[in-house]
């Protein structure tokens, strides 16, 4: 059990998921703490992606309470929200597995989506905006700035007006992120950001992620499957196995548990890999090159 | 348009913007243009089939549907083999020209911002001068008027389609609102153009989020079933429903437009008549050139607010919720609202074109709205080239403008439609102007200091 002197941040109890006899999540507790990463591991096929899924509200769970407490506001009960609520209210942000981007649009123009909240508040139902009122030029400007800051910390500034779906993948990878916090989140979850990169912008991305805790102080939760990348960043991990809890620890503890390495021996890692992780794979063989 | 999305080698390496017919050239051998011409085929059979694959003709008794299924095949066959004799001249052309000749003069070609803008401006001139060139007729103006009804529809639906990516094919039910919206506002109440202008919109609009709200839920090919019968359950209303609507005869003598109250005749019970006010000879062409700068005017603010909505951040929320709506979800973006308000944005300027179009004709009935306009203002913007205000004047005028001058060859009119249409597609089988400009670019952002996140 792994104990933290940090305020709690996300409360997860007695969560479950069912696809039909599936538990893809099965009676899974834990608590996430501020300003901490989060390492959530597990073969393939564990439910790492559901509990993401639930955690956003794409899933409504079949059962179990997720409770986030960001500090300066009210405690939020997820398994009850919307999606668009919890990104907006709840304030949790997360990247996809297979990256979600808005591919026609450029670079600037996604990281503007990402704040669409404070934006479409300004512009007062489009009327401050399409009069160019003072309030709305004023947050436009706020926005523009912000997204600067994230093209310039992910290095993205030079491919700013260039459609998001000509990107490398990498870059890609890395815009998701930087949409991601431009929502100005209290938890961001991260699924698998490193997959298909090459070691070289593992390695900044692994620093991306330190940085982010580090200056934005908030709460992050990490998918990812190099188990040396977790070690070392990780202040925290969780490990899933067929939708159950078997370890919780810190990164020396989980090391040595005895039902992690069950878990991870007993499964040949690179068998029947689920289609789209496959398909990651691939796609990054391709990306990989380029 | 259709870029592909997540494969890098597409990346930074050709100059020419992705998904343009060159690059499908370029990298293309005999197989891609296969491809291409295929889909431009298909594409051209599914436009084809409600405009040419139904006629009414008249038997004994009645009317009659005439189905001509042998027309849209030969149409779509067309575009096919036409496309795949263009694919082929271009790539022999391209292998023949010297190869540091050809990206730029090909983005200079309408494609490049710049020159784009200048187009329309030149574009907007010309439509400015249109009465006072020398063979601009009677005719000719009226003419040009319909064809801005045409293009203000093609604007208005474009937020719908062409922005938020929402298959809309009722979308003459909204026009058919605002038209009986300002006839029977100013028959029953006696309310003045002006007045009845935006309480069409804003009916239009209510009735647009009326629709939308059980409907927007729907994706994809269900949308656009659910809101082709909303169209056509408009019309039947509107045929059925005698007392307020007057049925099959619908709404005659329609209060025709006045100059601020001076109305366009050649004598008044009351006030003083257009012609006395300036003391001009009477005339009836003065009524015309009045209705075509008022329908200019009314399609310029259309542009004009659909230009500045696309720079808003819930132009913003349209285009990304087109792109993907997960990821919509994902950033706190009401996926249910936002269509929403593109659905009644888009219904709100056919409201407004409606009630034009009523105050024009002075006469409307149910066979104005019939299914055949949204497919008409459809393969408008669609051929436009989603999304772009140019693309949909251009196509506009080929769709429109064309047939037109063919009227008085009657049954063949459809077929210049069709001809029209079929020309676009080979010429740009994504649409006139299928590119798309970034709604703000960072290097026209000024820095301003302090900056942080
Ligand atoms: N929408 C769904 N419907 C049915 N089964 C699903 C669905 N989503 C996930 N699953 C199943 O749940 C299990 C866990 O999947 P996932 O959470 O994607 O695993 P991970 O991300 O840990 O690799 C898998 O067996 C998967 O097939
Ligand atoms: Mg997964």
């Amino acid at each position: 059990m792994y104990c933290s002197s940090r305020p709690a941040l996300l409360t997860v109890d007695h969560l479950s998921m069912r696809f039909g006899g599936l538990f893809a999540v099965n009676d899974l507790g834990f608590t996430a703490y501020g300003s901490e990463i989060t390492a959530i591991i597990g073969p393939n096929g564990a439910g790492k992606t559901t509990l993401f899924n639930c955690l956003t509200g794409f899933y409504k769970p079949s059962v179990g309470r997720i409770a986030l407490t960001a500090p300066g506001a009210p405690r939020f009960l997820l398994e009850r929200m919307d999606g668009y609520r919890i990104a907006r209210d709840a304030r949790v942000a997360r990247t996809f597995q297979n990256i979600r981007l808005f591919p026609g649009m450029s670079v600037l123009e996604n990281l503007l989506v990402g704040q669409h909240t404070p934006l479409m508040r300004a512009s007062r139902y489009s009327l401050a905006g399409l009069l160019g009122l003072r309030g709305y030029r004023l947050q436009e400007r706020r926005s523009l700035d912000t997204a600067r800051y994230w093209l310039d910390r992910t290095g993205l500034t030079a491919q700013a007006d260039q459609p998001a779906g000509s990107l490398p993948y990498g870059s890609q990878r890395r815009l998701e992120i930087a949409r991601a916090m431009c929502t100005e989140p209290a938890l961001l979850c991260l699924d698998e950001p490193a997959a298909g990169l090459n070691p070289r912008e593992s390695l900044d991305l692994n620093q991306l992620i330190l940085d982010i805790r580090q200056e934005q102080g908030i709460g992050i939760l990490l998918i990812e499957h190099d188990m040396s990348v977790v070690m070392t960043i990780s202040d925290h991990v969780i490990v899933l196995d067929h939708g159950s809890l078997i370890a919780d620890d810190d990164p020396a503890g989980v090391r040595c548990d005895p039902a992690v390495i069950r878990a991870y021996l007993g499964t040949a890692e690179d068998e029947d890999l689920p289609t789209e992780v496959a398909a990651d794979l691939n796609r990054t063989a391709a990306g990989g090159r380029s | 348009m259709a870029a592909p999305s997540r494969s890098p080698s597409s990346s930074t390496s050709s100059p020419t913007p992705p998904g343009s017919a060159l690059e499908t050239v370029r990298q293309a051998p005999h197989g891609r243009i296969l491809l291409d011409a295929l889909a431009a085929g298909v594409l051209a059979a599914l436009l084809a089939l409600p405009i040419l694959g139904f006629r009414l003709i008249e038997v004994t008794g009645g009317l009659a549907l005439d189905y001509r299924f042998r027309l849209v095949g030969l149409a779509a066959l067309g575009v096919f083999a036409g496309r795949i004799l263009v694919l082929e001249a271009r790539l022999a052309l391209a292998a023949w020209r010297p190869a540091a000749a050809r990206p730029e003069t090909r983005r200079t070609f309408l494609g490049a911002y710049a020159s784009r803008q200048s187009f329309g401006w030149i574009l907007a001139l010309l439509a400015l001068i249109l009465p006072w060139l020398p063979f601009a007729d009677r005719n000719l103006i009226d003419k040009a008027t319909l064809l801005l009804i045409y293009v203000m529809l093609g604007w208005g639906l474009n937020v719908v389609v062409g922005l938020a990516g929402l298959l809309d094919l009722g979308y003459v039910a909204f026009y058919a609102v605002g038209a009986y919206s300002y006839a029977l506002l100013s028959q029953n109440f006696g309310l003045s153009f002006w007045v009845c202008l935006p309480l069409a919109g804003l009916l239009a609009a209510v009735f647009g989020m009326l629709l939308g709200f059980p409907v927007l839920r729907l994706r994809g090919d269900y949308l656009a079933i659910v809101t082709l019968g909303f169209g056509e359950i408009v019309r039947v209303i509107l045929l059925n429903w005698q007392d307020v609507t007057g049925g099959p005869n619908g709404v005659s003598g329609i209060q025709r437009p006045s100059f601020f109250g001076h109305p366009f005749t050649a004598t008044t019970p009351t006030g003083t008549t257009f012609h006395d006010l300036f003391g001009l000879p009477f005339s009836p062409d003065h009524r015309i050139i009045f209705l075509y700068y008022l329908s200019l005017t009314l399609a310029l603010a259309t542009n004009l607010v659909t230009l500045r909505i696309r720079r808003l951040p819930i132009g913003r929320a349209w285009e990304a919720l087109r792109e993907d709506e997960i990821a919509c979800r994902s950033l706190g973006i009401d996926p249910t609202r936002t269509k929403l308000s593109a659905f009644a944005t888009g219904a709100m300027f056919a409201g407004f074109a409606g009630s034009f179009f009523a105050t024009r004709q002075g006469f409307i009935s149910p066979e104005s709205f019939s299914f055949l306009e949204s497919a008409i203002i459809l393969a408008i913007v669609v051929l436009g080239g989603l999304g772009s205000q140019i693309g949909i004047v251009l196509s506009a005028i080929l769709l429109v403008g064309l047939p037109e001058w063919f009227r008085d060859l009657q049954q063949y009119r459809m077929l210049a439609f069709g001809g029209a249409m079929v020309l676009i597609m080979l010429w740009r089988p994504r649409g006139l102007m299928a590119s798309r400009d970034p709604t703000v670019r960072l290097a026209a952002v000024p820095t301003s200091p302090g900056t942080g996140g």
